[in-house]
C-alpha cells in the first residue's frame, strides 16, 4: 500500500496533507536538488576548467575529521560533479599533483580530506624500517606488522587507512554515529569483551581509548576495534596527528606554501622520532608493539604519542610471549 | 496582589517551582521581579556560557541549588574535541567567594577538576547534593574531598561520567559519624571498590534510598548490602556472576524479599543470565527498570522478568529484547510512560532485533506512553502513521534508524509522511529526533505542525536550505536545534538572524555553511557567540585569505549570551 493510499484510508490525517503528498510525488527523493537553490550566494565564478576543479577538490582542505565519512556528501559530490564546488582551495598541501587528484579525490573526500602523511610521499615507499610510530627494533621482530604496513601504502597513490576493503569497518567510521553516548559504547564493549574473553571469541563492541600527543592542543579518541593490526592503527593515528606536526612546520618561520614539500615533512617526523606508547591496566606506560594485536587491545587503556627522547625510560617487555601469557593468566 | 505584603506574595511564590513559571512571574512588575529574585531557590542555566557567575549572583543572591549545562548535546557522541570548554571551575570559585549558601550543584557535560571538588567541599557548610551527569576531568581524589568535608551530604550521584579511578579509598573518607546519606551512585567507576568501607557506610545510613553500585561489587557483597538496607527504593546492581544456587545467591534472594520499598532497578553491568529471576519477587512493585547495560542477558530472561512488572512506568532496554519482547511489554506494562530501546550492535551488522513492528505494538498497548527513544534497523511510513494514531500524547519522540538515509524498507519512499503524521498528531511534542531518508518535505510538516517543539535533532536529512527555513520559520518555541551532515547552507543560516535570540543554541556540523556566512552572522548579531570548532591549522587559513568561501564543513555552534565572547576557548575554537 503506498503512503498515499494509506492516507486516504485514514480519515484522521488532514486533507491538507494529502494535497501536499501530491506535491511530494514530484520531489526528487534521492536528495538531489537544483544546484541553484543551494547556497546560491556561493555560486559565483564557477570554474569552467573541469580539470582545475577536480584538482581543487582534491586539495581542498574541508574540515572533516580524519577518518570521518559522510555518505551523503559522497553521493552528492559524485552526482553533482565539480560544478557544486566553487570554493577556491584555501591551502594546497603540496604542489598539486594531477595524476593523484582524479583517482584519489573521492577517497580523500571520503576520508575527510586530510592528506595522510603517506600521500605526501609521492612515489617513495614511506614505511621502510623507519616507521615513525614504532621503534625499529619492534618492527624487525614483527614481520607481520611490516608486511601489513607496506601493503597499506601503495606507492604514491591513494590515501591509506580508509579500510575501504572491509565495508563493516568503513561504516563504523562515521564519527558520532549512531548517536549513542561514548560511555554507553565503552561500557557495552567492556561487558562484551569480558564475556567473550571467557568464551575465547573476539569482542565485537567498539573500544574507545584516548590518544594524546606531545604538543598537540587536544586529545582524540580512537576505536581500537576498528583496526585489525598495528599498521592500521599507526596509519590512522598518523593521519589524525599529522596536522600538528605540519603546524609546527608552519610556525617555525616558513615563508610560504611551498615549504611543505616531501623531504621537509619526512625529516621533521623522522627527526622528531615519535614513538607510540600506551598505558596498560596496571597504569604502566609501555611501548606499543610488544604483544600481538589481540592481546594489545585487551590491555590498552590509553595511547600517547611521545617524542622518542621522552620515551627512553620506558621498558619494552623483556620477552613478549611469556609476559603475554603471564598477563592472560592473571586475568583468568 | 498589590495590597498584599511582600511576605504573603513570597509565600505564594513558594508554590511556584518551575523555572519557566518563575521567569514569567518576574516579568509582571518591578515589585514581583524583586520579590521573586530574592526568593528563588533553584536556578537553572542551560548554557554555562550564556551568563557569568557574577551576574547570576547579582540577580539571585539567595539561591540554594544551581544546575549548569556545558557542552552541546552532540559532545555526547564525540563530535566536540577535548578541551572545548564547559569548565565549572570559575563558577565554583565565584560562588565560593560570595556568601551564597549553596546546597546543591547539578552539572551536565561539564569539565570538573579535583581542585574544584575540593574547593566546593570546603566552601559550603550546608552542601547537600552533588549530581554529575556526563562530566569529565576529575578523579576519585575529588570524590574523597567531598566525602571528607561535606558533613551534611545527602546525595552523591555520578551518572555516566568519565572518572579517573585511582582505586583509592574515597569511600572510607566518609567519617564514621556521618549518617545522612540518601543517594549514592558510583556505577560509572571502573576500578575496585573498598567493599568493607562500602558496607559500613551503608550500614550507618538509615536514610539511604538510592544505591547504584559499580561492576566491582560482587554478588556476595550485594547480598550483605541489601540485608542492611531493606528500605532501599532504587538499586543499581553491579555484578552478578555467581552460580545459580550458590549460597550468596540464596542470601541475596532472602534479602531481596525484604526490600518491599524497591521501585527502581538498574545496572547488571556484569550479569549472568539467570540472575534476573532473583528479582521476580519485587517485580510487581517496580516502576522503573533499566537493563540497557545488561548485554549478556538474553531476551527470553528479560521477557520473563518483565511479565511480572505490571506497574512499570519507565523501561530502558537493549534491542535484544526483540519485537516479541516488546509485544510482551505492550501487553503487560499498561502504565508505561517512557521507553528507551538501545542498540546492542552498533555497527549495523544486520541483526534486525527490533523493527517497526515492536514500535507499533508498544504504541498500541501502552496508552500512557509519552517519551520514546528507539534505535532500529528499519522503519516504514505506515508504521509511523499507525503509531501517531495510537499515541497522540508524545512529548518526546526520538527515532534513530541506524543506517543513514535509509528509506521506508517496504516502499523505498522517504519517511517524510511517517514523521509528518507524528508531528501532526502529537500536539504537545517538545522533542523530536528524525532519521532515515528524509527530504525537505518532512521539515515542511515539522514547521507547520510542531508548534510546541523545543528541541530538534537532524542528521543526514533534507535537500536544500528550504528544509531548515521551514523549521526556523515555523517552530516558534524552538530552543535547541542541532544538525549534522545535512545540506543546509548560508542562505538558511542568515535568513532570520533574530530567530537565534529566541533560542538557546544552534549546532551545525558537516553542513553547507561557509566561514564567510558565519562571519556575516556574527557581525549582524553581536549578542550571539558564533563559534567554529576548527581542526585545521589556524595560521594557514588566516594567511591565505580564502576565508570567504571555505565551507565550515566541521562545526558551527552558536548561542545567545549576555556576557560576550568567552575567555576560555582553546586555540582550535574560533569565536567570530
Amino acid at each position: 500500500m503506498s503512503p498515499e493510499e494509506e492516507l486516504q484510508s485514514n480519515g484522521s490525517v488532514a486533507s491538507s496533507t494529502r494535497n501536499i503528498v501530491g506535491v511530494l510525488k514530484e520531489h526528487n527523493y534521492l536528495g538531489l536538488s537544483d544546484c541553484s537553490s543551494v547556497g546560491s550566494s556561493n555560486l559565483s565564478g564557477l570554474a569552467d576548467d573541469d580539470k582545475a576543479t577536480i584538482s581543487l577538490k582534491a586539495t581542498e582542505l574541508t574540515l572533516g575529521l580524519p577518518g570521518s565519512q559522510s555518505p551523503a556528501r559522497d553521493t552528492e559530490l559524485n552526482l553533482l560533479g565539480p560544478a557544486k564546488l566553487d570554493e577556491k582551495p584555501f591551502f594546497p598541501l603540496l604542489p598539486s599533483k594531477d595524476e593523484m587528484c582524479s583517482s584519489s579525490s573521492h577517497k580523500n573526500i571520503a576520508s575527510g580530506n586530510k592528506r595522510g602523511f603517506s600521500d605526501t610521499m609521492d612515489k617513495v615507499p614511506v614505511y621502510t624500517e623507519k616507521n615513525w610510530m614504532f621503534p625499529e627494533a619492534v618492527l624487525a621482530t614483527q614481520s607481520v606488522i611490516k608486511k601489513e604496513v607496506a601493503q597499506n601504502l601503495p606507492k604514491g597513490k591513494l590515501s591509506t587507512t580508509n579500510n575501504s576493503s572491509s565495508p563493516p569497518a568503513a561504516k563504523a567510521q562515521i564519527v558520532g554515529w549512531p548517536p549513542v553516548r561514548s560511555y554507553r559504547k565503552n561500557t557495552l564493549a567492556t561487558t562484551c569483551k569480558n564475556s567473550d574473553e571467557v568464551d575465547g571469541k573476539p569482542g565485537s563492541g567498539p573500544l574507545f581509548v584516548k590518544v594524546s600527543m606531545d604538543g598537540a592542543p587536544y586529545l582524540r579518541k580512537v576505536d581500537l576495534r576498528s583496526y585489525t593490526n598495528y599498521g592500521e592503527l599507526s596509519a590512522a593515528l598518523e593521519k589524525m596527528f599529522t596536522t600538528f606536526t605540519l603546524g609546527q612546520c608552519g610556525t617555525s618561520g616558513a615563508t610560504g606554501k611551498d615549504v611543505r614539500n616531501e623531504t621537509k615533512l619526512k625529516d621533521l617526523l623522522n627527526g622528531k622520532d615519535y614513538v607510540l606508547t600506551y598505558e596498560d591496566k596496571d597504569g604502566d606506560w609501555m611501548l606499543v608493539g610488544d604483544f600481538s594485536w589481540e592481546i594489545f587491545i585487551g590491555v590498552c587503556k590509553k595511547l600517547k604519542i611521545m617524542k622518542g627522547c621522552d620515551a627512553i625510560g620506558l621498558a619494552a617487555a623483556p620477552a613478549p610471549a611469556p609476559r603475554a601469557m603471564e598477563k592472560s593468566k592473571m586475568r583468568a | 496582589m498589590n495590597y498584599f505584603p511582600d511576605e504573603v506574595i513570597e509565600h505564594v511564590f513558594d508554590f511556584v517551582t518551575s523555572h519557566k513559571d518563575r521567569n514569567s512571574i518576574s516579568l509582571v512588575c518591578k515589585s514581583w521581579f524583586k520579590i521573586e529574585r530574592y526568593s528563588r531557590q533553584n536556578v537553572f542555566i542551560g548554557n554555562c556560557y550564556s551568563i557569568s557567575p557574577e551576574r547570576l549572583l547579582r540577580r539571585f543572591p539567595c539561591f540554594k541549588s544551581l544546575t549548569l549545562k556545558g557542552k552541546p548535546h552532540f559532545a555526547d557522541f564525540n563530535l566536540v574535541p577535548h578541551g572545548w570548554g564547559g569548565f565549572v571551575q570559575p563558577w565554583i570559585e565565584a560562588l565560593a567567594r560570595s556568601r551564597v549558601g549553596l546546597e546543591e550543584l547539578r552539572l551536565k557535560r561539564m569539565v570538573v577538576t579535583d581542585e574544584g571538588l575540593e574547593l566546593l567541599s570546603r566552601s559550603f557548610v550546608n552542601f547537600k547534593s552533588l549530581v554529575l551527569v556526563s562530566c569529565e576531568g576529575f578523579s576519585t581524589d575529588g570524590l574523597a574531598s567531598i566525602a571528607s568535608n561535606c558533613r551534611h551530604l545527602r546525595d552523591l550521584d555520578l551518572q555516566e561520567n568519565e572518572i579517573d579511578d585511582h582505586r583509592g579509598q574515597w569511600l572510607s573518607c566518609f567519617p564514621e559519624t556521618y549518617t545522612s546519606l540518601v543517594t549514592l551512585n558510583f556505577a560509572c567507576l571502573e576500578g575496585e571498590t573498598n567493599l568493607v568501607a562500602l558496607e559500613r557506610l551503608v550500614a550507618r545510613s538509615p536514610n539511604l534510598r538510592s544505591l547504584k553500585l559499580n561492576r566491582a561489587v560482587p554478588l556476595d557483597a550485594l547480598a550483605r548490602l541489601m540485608a542492611c538496607a531493606p528500605q532501599i527504593v532504587d538499586l543499581g546492581v553491579g555484578s552478578y556472576e555467581d552460580e545459580q544456587d550458590s549460597e550468596s545467591c540464596l542470601k541475596l534472594q532472602a534479602a531481596i524479599r525484604k526490600c518491599t520499598s524497591l521501585r527502581s532497578l538498574s545496572g547488571f553491568l556484569e550479569a549472568a543470565p539467570h540472575c534476573l529471576s532473583a528479582f521476580h519477587p519485587v517485580c510487581h512493585n517496580l516502576t522503573s527498570l533499566n537493563l540497557s547495560y545488561a548485554a549478556e542477558i538474553h531476551g527470553s530472561h528479560l521477557i520473563k522478568l518483565i511479565e511480572h512488572c505490571k506497574k512499570l512506568q519507565r523501561l530502558w532496554i537493549l534491542d535484544s529484547i526483540g519485537d516479541k519482547g516488546l509485544e510482551v511489554v505492550a501487553s503487560t506494562c499498561k502504565e508505561l510512560q517512557e521507553l528507551r530501546v538501545f542498540p546492542t550492535d552498533l555497527h549495523g551488522g544486520g541483526n534486525t532485533a527490533v523493527t517497526e513492528d515492536g514500535l507499533v505494538a508498544i504504541s498500541a498497548g501502552c496508552p500512557k506512553l509519552h517519551s520514546i527513544l528507539y534505535f532500529c534497523q528499519q522503519m516504514t511510513n505506515a508504521a509511523l502513521i499507525t503509531v501517531a494514531r495510537n499515541c497522540p500524547n508524545f512529548i518526546r519522540f526520538r527515532l534513530c534508524i541506524l543506517e543513514p538515509h535509509k528509506p521506508d524498507h517496504v516502499t523505498s519512499q522517504p519517511l517524510d509522511e511517517g514523521f509528518g503524521a507524528i508531528v501532526q498528531a502529537c500536539k504537545n511534542l517538545k522533542r523530536l529526533s528524525v532519521s532515515g531518508l528524509l527530504t525537505d518535505q518532512v521539515f515542511l510538516y515539522i514547521g507547520m505542525f510542531a508548534t510546541q517543539l523545543e528541541m530538534l535533532s537532524i542528521a543526514f536529512a533534507g535537500d536544500t536550505d528550504k528544509g531548515m527555513l521551514y523549521v526556523l520559520n515555523g517552530c516558534k518555541k524552538m530552543r535547541k536545534l542541532e544538525i549534522r551532515d545535512s545540506p543546509f547552507g548560508d542562505a538558511a543560516l542568515l535568513a532570520d538572524v533574530n530567530k537565534y535570540e529566541t533560542m538557546r543554541s544552534l549546532w551545525m556540523s558537516s553542513c553547507e555553511v561557509t566561514l564567510g556566512g558565519c562571519k556575516r552572522l556574527a557581525r549582524k548579531a553581536p549578542w550571539l557567540n558564533v563559534e567554529i570548532i576548527n581542526e585545521n591549522d589556524n595560521n594557514r587559513m588566516e594567511e591565505n585569505g580564502y576565508e570567504g568561501r571555505q565551507k565550515v564543513d566541521n562545526k558551527l555552534y552558536l548561542y545567545r549570551t549576555v556576557v560576550g565572547t568567552r575567555v576560555d576557548a582553546p586555540p582550535f575554537v574560533w569565536i567570530l
